[in-house]
């Protein structure tokens, strides 16, 4: 009976949904305040039914209730309960119960904080949002319903997929979707303002935390995959370019881009077409994310591939939804005029020269990932890339790009006036060949060739975002938010750079057969193979390894790497052992016994790996800190006049 | 203000694609049928640690076989690993693989660490077996009969599920000649 209240909670979700869109829409067209007012409670109340229906989802998987598919299908009595919450977002139609419930969390956090804005503009708002969560909901209802029951009720579920219990794993989903979904609301605001026929800077000015929240999510559930994959894979790799990957990278480069073409159009009020453009860019690359990894158009999922409606639904939306909003787009971006002009070197010209590079970046990755998708279409020869394609192109625009955050910081709006800052740049980078190249030949030896190249970028980076707050404190000027969110994720963008070089470069790796007792030597490391002993978990069983790393003999290390198999679905899964300290990662995973009591393992040194993760943090911390500013808090609905003067002072 | 136009062409050409894509992605039929039934592509490549040697479609004539096509940077090769050391236990089929793209002393550290399920390894450096195969992402998985035709294609990784019911169920009864 109460999986029932579930699938009515949605129903009646998906009702409201249909209400917030049209009263939202057509009440603010029509000018008509009642229309309007059916909106925010329309908003709340179908906050609260999907919370319902993830209430009743949750229920089913705590108590077991084997009659609900889903919880059948992905649920196990030996299932930890954690997993069993998780195990929620564990399969496609759990994974979109999620969505549609942050999809209302985010409306119901817009329908909150708009109280300030104009009537009409928070109606269109809520009401676009709205229609997407139509959209969404009745995917749900009609192809993917996740309360379906199943007679007869099994004695035991099939278990979560062993791969998907992990806590990382577990927490990835809801982050990623945070950040797909949170685009929905930047989304929300450009066709709002098309549909209002006005964007001006304060329109900016309200879009811009929410934009920055959404990406601050996305870069925190992009990076917690990659941390997954280097220690669940048993592989030692953090980034594959495999599609579902490619699929969570690609707005997160649009959604950078779209951060910062969003300032310049809030203070400058410049690149305004262009800024919508991209607003709609990055959700509907998110949602063509959600699509790829759910219509098993890329990968071969099974139990999707054999419902081709639901690819086709997902595939309607999209045409609908974006075809939509572009078709907005062509009407009424032609009304937009940019008057204000800059120079070459303006800080405004840097940021349209980013957003060139984060944008090509991004078209080179969805050209890779649909490569074989398009040649199919096309019936031309198939054609597909690989890693090798993307590990080639990507450093090229990424560098340049580089090198353009670590001189722009320094531009002022309007006129460049870089030659003032001449010296800072000059010593800056001084400072970072001298002090990477030492870095590079010194400490670890040669490596690649874009080594040293990659690391005198990434100090050059940190040095340039260090100035303007150093100066600030100096000419004791407040430091407000904004400005320390810009630095730290600047920050964590040289990081990244250095960390990603220095990984790609000196990561050592040996693999070899040894018995209990023997010794692997690795560079000055040596990994000893103590013992291996059999180990249960809740529903598992498998060998647990214990390596010991020595240095120059003495022991610094003590690292299990465990082989599991998960009873359920017979499948083995590899966790690593992995001793993480501040400037390298000591690593070791079990492959298999190959007979004599011989174990078949892959030990690897791989330096600064942690920080490919920590730029990541470093970011979504800049871009929570940025949102926090005083300003964004502002109580004023009037339009304020939006001053905009140019200074290297303002943070962007 | 033509141009204001072009993401919304653009991004009507891109669903035309994915409607292809769609329509064609249950079982992956229309790129089956493009080489199903239809003899198996001619090669002749260079055999993965033993210089000199190679290996041409002919050798497996007469006889069902399989194919496999991986790479050391492809995860998901990585995850159906242990499903082929488990194929290759069964012994029922010569399992083939391909190097596809791939650097040759990765690929042999990568069969001496994780273990052998191949009876023999091409090695297609610059992706062109790969390409008469229509192979559009790693690991893929054929299965071709007797008289030299390909019969089955698994696109993903290879389970043992995926092995029995589609690969297995295809060697005529009464056992292999």
């Amino acid at each position: 009976m109460i999986p029932e209240l579930g699938q009515f909670a949605l129903i009646l979700a998906l009702v409201l949904a249909g209400a917030q869109a049209f009263f939202g829409i057509f009440g603010a067209a029509r000018n008509d305040l009642r229309w309007q007012a059916v909106v925010r409670p329309a908003v709340a109340g179908q906050f609260v039914l999907v919370s319902t229906a993830i209430g009743v989802m949750v229920h089913a998987f705590v108590t077991f209730d084997f009659s609900v598919l889903y919880v059948a299908s992905n649920s196990n009595s030996a299932l930890p309960t954690f997993y069993r919450v998780a195990a929620l977002w564990g399969a496609h139609e759990g994974s979109l119960l999620l969505w549609a419930w942050i999809l209302a969390a985010w409306t119901l956090a817009v329908a909150i904080a708009s109280r300030n804005l104009p009537v009409s503009f928070a109606s269109r708002v809520m009401g676009v949002l709205g229609f997407v969560s139509f959209g969404f909901l009745l995917f749900t209802v009609a192809t993917s319903n996740p309360f379906e029951r199943i007679f007869p009720v099994p004695a035991d579920g099939r278990d979560l997929n062993p791969v998907l219990q992990d806590p990382a794993l577990a927490i990835h989903p809801p982050m990623l979707y945070m950040g797909y979904v949170g685009f929905s609301v930047a989304f929300a605001f450009a066709c709002a303002a098309m549909l209002e026929g006005k964007l001006d800077q304060v329109w900016a000015r309200w879009t811009r935390p929410w934009t920055t929240m959404a990406w601050s999510f996305l870069s925190v559930g992009i990076a917690l995959g990659s941390w997954w994959a280097y220690y669940e894979l048993g592989w030692g790799g953090y980034w594959f370019w495999d599609p579902v990957e490619n699929a969570s990278f690609m707005p997160w480069l649009v959604g950078t881009a779209l951060i910062h073409s969003l300032a310049a159009t809030e203070k400058r009020g410049v690149f305004k077409s262009w800024t919508l453009l991209l607003a709609i860019l990055a959700f509907s690359l998110s949602l063509l994310g959600t699509f790829l990894v759910r219509s098993g158009v890329l990968t071969s999922v099974h139990s999707f591939a054999a419902d081709p409606t639901r690819g086709l639904f997902i595939l309607g939306f999209l045409i609908i939804v974006i075809g939509g909003a572009l078709a907005l787009y062509a009407w009424r971006a032609p009304l937009l005029k940019s008057p204000a002009g800059f120079e070459g070197t303006a800080r405004e010209a840097f940021l349209l020269y980013n957003n060139v590079f984060l944008v090509s970046a991004a078209a080179m990755v969805f050209v890779g990932t649909l490569a074989p998708l398009i040649a199919d279409a096309l019936k031309i020869t198939p054609l597909s890339v690989g890693s090798p394609y993307f590990d080639k192109l990507f450093p090229m625009l990424m560098l340049p790009l580089g090198a353009l955050v670590a001189i722009g910081i320094h531009a002022a709006w309007k006129r460049g006036q870089l030659g003032n800052h001449r010296r800072r740049i000059l010593a800056g980078f001084g400072v970072a060949v001298v002090f990477g190249l030492t870095l590079v030949y010194a400490v670890y030896g040669r490596g690649k060739m874009l080594t040293p190249l990659g690391m005198v970028l990434g100090i050059w980076i940190i040095i340039s975002s260090l100035f303007d707050p150093i100066d600030r404190l100096r000419r004791r000027l407040t430091l407000p938010r904004a400005v320390l969110g810009m630095t730290l994720a600047h920050i964590g963008l040289g990081v990244g750079i250095i960390a990603i070089s220095t990984v790609e470069s000196y990561s050592v790796e040996r693999d070899a057969a040894i018995a209990p007792g023997e010794t692997l030597a690795l560079g000055r490391y040596a990994y000893r193979f103590d013992s291996i002993k059999p180990v249960e978990g809740p529903n598992y069983d498998g060998v647990r390894a214990e390596v010991t790393v020595l240095r120059d003999g003495e022991p610094v290390a003590l690292l299990h790497p465990e082989q599991r198999n998960y009873w359920v679905q017979r499948s083995t899964l590899t966790e690593a052992g992995i001793a993480s300290g501040w400037n390298m990662d000591l690593f070791v995973a079990l492959s298999k016994e190959v007979g004599g009591g011989r174990w078949s393992v892959r030990a690897q040194l791989r330096p600064l790996i942690d920080w490919v993760w920590l730029s990541a943090a470093f970011m979504a911390l800049g871009g929570v800190l940025a949102v926090s500013d005083r300003r964004y808090r502002v109580r004023a609905v009037a339009a304020e006049p939006a001053v905009a003067q140019g200074s290297a002072a303002e943070a962007t | 203000m033509i141009r204001f136009l072009i993401p919304a062409a653009i991004f009507l050409a891109l669903a035309g694609v994915l409607y292809v894509g769609v329509v064609h992605s249950p079982n992956k039929s229309t790129m089956q049928s493009a080489l199903l039934g239809k003899p198996v592509p001619k090669f002749n490549l260079p055999v993965l640690g033993k210089p000199g040697m190679t290996l041409s479609n002919a050798q497996y004539a007469g006889r069902p076989w399989v194919l496999n096509v991986w790479g050391t940077w492809c995860a998901a090769c990585r995850e159906e690993h242990e499903a082929l050391l488990e194929i290759a236990r069964q012994n029922a089929l010569p399992l083939v693989g391909l190097s596809w793209k791939d650097d040759d002393d990765a690929a042999v550290d990568w069969l001496t660490q994780l273990g052998n399920p191949y009876s023999v390894v091409a090695v297609d450096h610059d992706g062109r077996t790969a390409i008469d195969f229509g192979v559009y992402g790693a690991p893929e998985t054929f299965f071709i009969d007797a008289s030299g035709r390909v019969q089955y294609r698994h696109v993903g990784a290879m389970t043992p599920e995926v092995w029995e019911r589609e690969f297995l169920s295809r060697v005529p009864r009464g056992g292999l000649p």
